[in-house]
């Protein structure tokens, strides 16, 4: 059968497609925190033996990127009236041809980028692919709340590329990051939830006051 | 062309009206009703056989032809299945497009039938049926494509017989991406929820139903004997990607068709009971995630 | 020690006034701390800075001059602060002080760390500290420039912490990502990944520094903003993300690839300047005004690396008298809307009649942030002029003398109307209190110096940090 790690890979991409095919804004923060649980397991099924660093790092993850983070947002869009996302800049289609695009061209481009001492040969195009899917869904979508999901999926694209170099990056590294990132999401958090009471709409095409 | 070939050929044939019956009866079950028997569409066809049939003034002679086509294409196409797990009746190198190709006769004739009523209702209906059509097809030859590189044959018996037993353990997350994909194709081209809802009889909503809306009689009954012929035939292939029969001995291979079947059946009917028909235009975004899905298991036998 | 505790102090300040019911007022903690802050970092320039944590947080040329420039300023913000937070409600002023305070901490630990990691580490938390400070009005603006601020600091970030994993992944020898270890077998680095590993540090912390294309959040934010935090982002975070890109470009110069680092910091620089001469002609708000000036500089900044030679030791001065005029010229700014109530150029006449301290600011602020004679960016950008002439790129001046003269014109025309002229002759005299005035006085006066004269020990440290950069001294 196949190696763990390459399912959790599979399944990352998987989700992926799911937050560019999705419009309901609950079902893309669902989507990100299983995205959150399946990176905290990869950690442990690329590196077999429980090392304290390991475990940390997967505990961290689990609790950040699965369970506070998502929570956090959920909170922060439950005032909201409308829940679902409008029309993106490229339509929900050509989003999806673009992310499926964004997966082959990486799958392609990952080999000639002959990184050293990489567990898995599928680490690496996953990690471009999430990140380019995560700057898709950054920059198409108008509502705040999937502005931020498509933060974090480039976040979790990084993270996936970090996981390629774990002997290089020491853990309280990956721990000020993690930190860092949650820090991030918080306060974005808070500003969505304040777009909502301002402007009752969590539509950040209304954000166009301040122009030259 | 063999013996145990034939015979599954047959069992499959006469098989096939339960299905649609598997399908509601799980729905009604899960949903908390009593619902229809399960052999309820043997009923229905036995009692349209027996009656007369109608035949509208504006109707040509293709609206005569046409059932009879759609049958006997999908009769054909199921002769190129490899049934019994590893031959099939009719066997080319590029047989996979024949059989797409088959089935699109048969639904070109459908539609063309439906034109030929002159009624802008049925017209409605084919051309929403055309357009699902048009995307679901993309999406099944992902999923040939996939199953041809992962076991380097081109022809139906061998993609889905003993070579593909085979390729399992190599190419697996690719062939789980194809059979998802399969899934949501099954879906579209048997027209049940989320593509179409079978049970509906509103105007903006119908998609086959009303396509088929003029057609009386042992007409119909062919109608209704190649949809549910068409959706065992995709379950077949689905059955054959999940399960590979080709190391089984021939009957123990039909009983196993049989049950996945019935398997895939039931899924039908649960997906139906969770769901509801998405919105017309989120039908192909649907389609097109089917596409991605078959897309990206094509990407990974490509490493 | 001392390093640790350079980060340490602001952190537990911020802590302390955060939790603490005592002092009642944080401004004090604010200034207290800032005072103690520049006194460790003269200590460092003392020769005090052990390096600690094994290598992770030590000194070196470029790191000691961000730092100075960071403390100088905020200890002149601080003190701006003191009388300037007064009149807000007791839960702003604490949030303004740990907010800033976060900011001091997160500041030094980028000047100090040399874990290139550590250094992203901090990066990332100095924009998280600034945000809620750029939210502070709490009105529609603000909070649109504070989702934009957000959004694109965080994807230039992550993109730089890319950048920095793909140095983790070419570097074959040394301890990991350690600036020395880096910097000492950069020749024996995949060349492929450490190309790749620039770009997206280029594009990373370009963001954060504000460089065009990737500087749409500039304007909004520096124009929403209070003004001190205006001043603190426009003189010391952007010089953090400078220093974060420097740190790449002494691999790449390490590395032998000074050659491909060139065309992309030219570009940007080029782009920059402009973005900047385009809008500031017929800009309307000062603030924003102040916001493309900052652009101007960044591009500056990012030719003179691209420039070399001469031009790392212009870039490294520039550096530093570009943070004392902005936080000048945003402290200035901040008296103007403080008396005006707005930062629309069209409603302020006659500052310098009104409050005359605030207008001769002003002006010294337009002379010393164009880059005029006798203040000290005059002094950089001369060098990098010549650094150019010298480099064989005398196109390159000849751009920049035309789109800085643009920029001046643009600027002078805006800020001189605004300060001359007699007004609104029916307002009084405005009270100038000496903590309005000090802070950007005491800037204005180094700023002058540093025109005329650089004193040695500088000059000693901007020479190091040119030559580890692949360049040299004038």
């Amino acid at each position: 059968m196949q190696p763990f790690h390459e399912l959790l890979l599979l399944l990352v991409v998987l989700t992926n497609f799911w937050v560019l095919g999705t419009t309901r804004l609950s079902a893309t923060i669902r989507a990100t925190a299983i995205q959150g649980a399946l990176l905290a397991g990869l950690p442990l099924a690329l590196y077999p033996g429980f090392s304290l660093h390991i475990l940390a790092l997967s505990t961290g993850t689990l609790v950040v990127k699965a369970l506070v983070i998502p929570y956090f947002l959920t909170r922060a869009i439950r005032e909201a009236a409308v829940r679902r996302e409008i029309e993106p800049l490229i339509g929900f289609t050509p989003s999806m041809l673009l992310g499926a695009a964004a997966v082959a061209l990486a799958f392609s481009i990952a080999p000639r980028l002959q990184l050293p001492g990489v567990r898995s040969d599928m680490l690496v195009p996953v990690a471009l692919a999430t990140v380019v899917i995560g700057l898709i869904v950054l920059t198409t979508r108008s509502k705040a709340v999937t502005q931020v999901v498509g933060y974090l999926i480039l976040e979790n694209g990084i993270y996936v590329f970090g996981l390629s170099q774990v002997e290089r990056v020491p853990f309280l590294v990956e721990l000020g990051v993690l930190l860092d990132i949650f820090v991030g999401v918080f306060v974005m958090g808070i500003v969505v939830f304040h777009i909502n009471r301002e402007f009752d709409s969590l539509d950040s095409a209304r954000l166009t006051e301040l122009r030259d | 062309m063999s013996l145990s070939a034939w015979l599954s050929l047959l069992v499959v044939m006469a098989v096939a009206p339960a299905l649609p019956g598997i399908a509601n009866r799980t729905k009604s079950a899960l949903t908390g009703r009593r619902g229809a028997p399960v052999l309820q569409l043997y009923a229905d066809l036995a009692k349209l056989w027996r009656k007369g049939v109608v035949y509208s003034l504006t109707t040509t002679a293709i609206f005569r032809i046409a059932p009879v086509v759609v049958a006997a294409t999908t009769l054909l196409a199921a002769s190129l299945l490899p049934l019994d797990g590893r031959s099939a009746l009719l066997a080319f190198p590029g047989d996979l497009v024949a059989f797409a190709g088959l089935l699109g006769l048969g639904r070109f004739f459908l539609v063309l039938a439906a034109l030929d009523t002159g009624s802008s209702f049925e017209g409605m209906g084919a051309s929403r049926e055309v357009t699902v059509a048009t995307f679901a097809e993309p999406a099944l030859f992902l999923c040939f494509t996939v199953l041809v590189l992962a076991t380097g044959e081109l022809r139906l018996a061998g993609m889905l017989g003993q070579p593909l037993a085979l390729a399992w353990p190599a190419a697996a997350p690719s062939l789980v991406l194809a059979a998802a994909s399969l899934f949501i194709v099954t879906l579209a081209e048997t027209c049940r929820v989320p593509v179409d809802d079978p049970l509906t009889h509103l105007e903006l909503t119908m998609i086959h139903e009303v396509m088929v809306l003029d057609h009386s009689g042992p007409d119909l009954a062919l109608i209704l004997y190649a949809g549910a012929l068409k959706m065992a035939l995709f379950g077949s292939v689905l059955v054959s990607v999940i399960i590979p029969r080709a190391d089984l001995a021939p009957a123990a291979a039909l009983a196993a068709l049989i049950a996945g079947l019935a398997g895939v059946a039931v899924a039908i009917g649960a997906v139906e009971s969770v769901m509801a028909r998405v919105r017309m235009n989120r039908v192909p975004q649907l389609l097109v995630a089917a596409s991605a899905l078959a897309g990206f298991g094509l990407i990974l036998q490509l490493r | 020690m001392l390093l640790p505790l350079l980060i340490l102090l602001p952190a537990a300040a911020a802590a302390l006034a955060w939790f603490g019911r005592w002092p009642r007022n944080p401004e004090a903690t604010l200034l207290a701390t800032a005072a103690l802050h520049t006194a460790g970092v003269a200590l460092v320039w003392s020769g005090g800075g052990a390096p600690a944590f094994g290598g992770w947080l030590a000194v070196d040329a470029m790191g000691q001059m961000v730092l100075t420039v960071v403390s100088l300023l905020f200890l002149a913000s601080a003190s701006y602060a003191w009388g300037a937070l007064r009149g807000d409600g007791a839960s702003r002023r604490r949030l303004f002080t740990t907010s800033l305070l976060g900011f001091l901490a997160a500041a030094t630990l980028v000047t100090l760390a040399h874990h290139l990691a550590l250094v992203w580490i901090g990066m990332e938390a100095t924009t998280l500290a600034l945000a809620p400070l750029v939210y502070y009005r709490h009105d529609r603006r603000s909070l649109e420039a504070v989702w934009k601020y957000l959004v694109l600091s965080s994807v230039g970030i992550g993109l730089a912490l890319l950048g920095t994993f793909f140095l983790a992944a070419a570097q074959t020898q040394g301890r990991p990502l350690l600036l020395e270890d880096l910097v000492q077998n950069a020749g024996s680095m995949q060349t492929g990944l450490l190309r790749a590993a620039y770009v997206f540090l280029l594009v990373g912390y370009g963001t954060k520094m504000g460089l065009a294309p990737l500087h749409a959040w500039k304007p909004d934010t520096y124009g929403e903003a209070p003004s001190l935090v205006g001043g603190l982002m426009a003189g010391a975070l952007t010089s953090c993300a400078f220093l974060g890109l420097a740190r790449g470009t002494e691999v790449m110069a390490a590395a032998g690839q000074a050659a491909f680092v060139r065309p992309p910091l030219l570009a940007f620089g080029i782009a920059s300047l402009v973005v900047s001469a385009a809008f500031v002609i017929g800009q309307s708000d000062l603030k924003r005004l102040l916001a493309y000036s900052s652009v101007e500089h960044m591009g500056i900044l990012v030719l003179a690396l691209g420039i070399g030679g001469a031009g790392s030791y212009g870039a490294m001065l520039h550096l530093v008298n570009n943070g004392l005029t902005k936080g000048l010229m945003f402290l200035a700014v901040g008296n103007v809307v403080l008396f005006y109530g707005t930062s629309e150029a069209a409603a302020i006449r006659g500052v310098l009649r009104r409050s005359p301290l605030t207008g001769a600011l002003l002006i010294a602020g337009l002379f010393a942030v164009t880059g005029s004679p006798p203040f000290g960016l005059f002094v950089s950008e001369f060098t990098i002029l010549g650094a150019a002439i010298r480099g064989q790129m005398v196109w390159l001046a000849v751009v920049m003398v035309v789109l800085l003269a643009m920029i001046f014109l643009g600027m002078a025309k805006m800020v001189l109307g605004a300060a001359l002229g007699d007004g609104d002759l029916r307002q009084p005299r405005e009270r100038e209190r000496p903590y309005l005035v000090g802070g950007p006085f005491a800037l204005a006066a180094l700023s002058l110096m540093l025109g005329v004269y650089i004193p040695g020990p500088l000059q000693a440290l901007l020479a190091t940090a040119a030559r580890a950069l692949g360049g040299s001294a004038p």
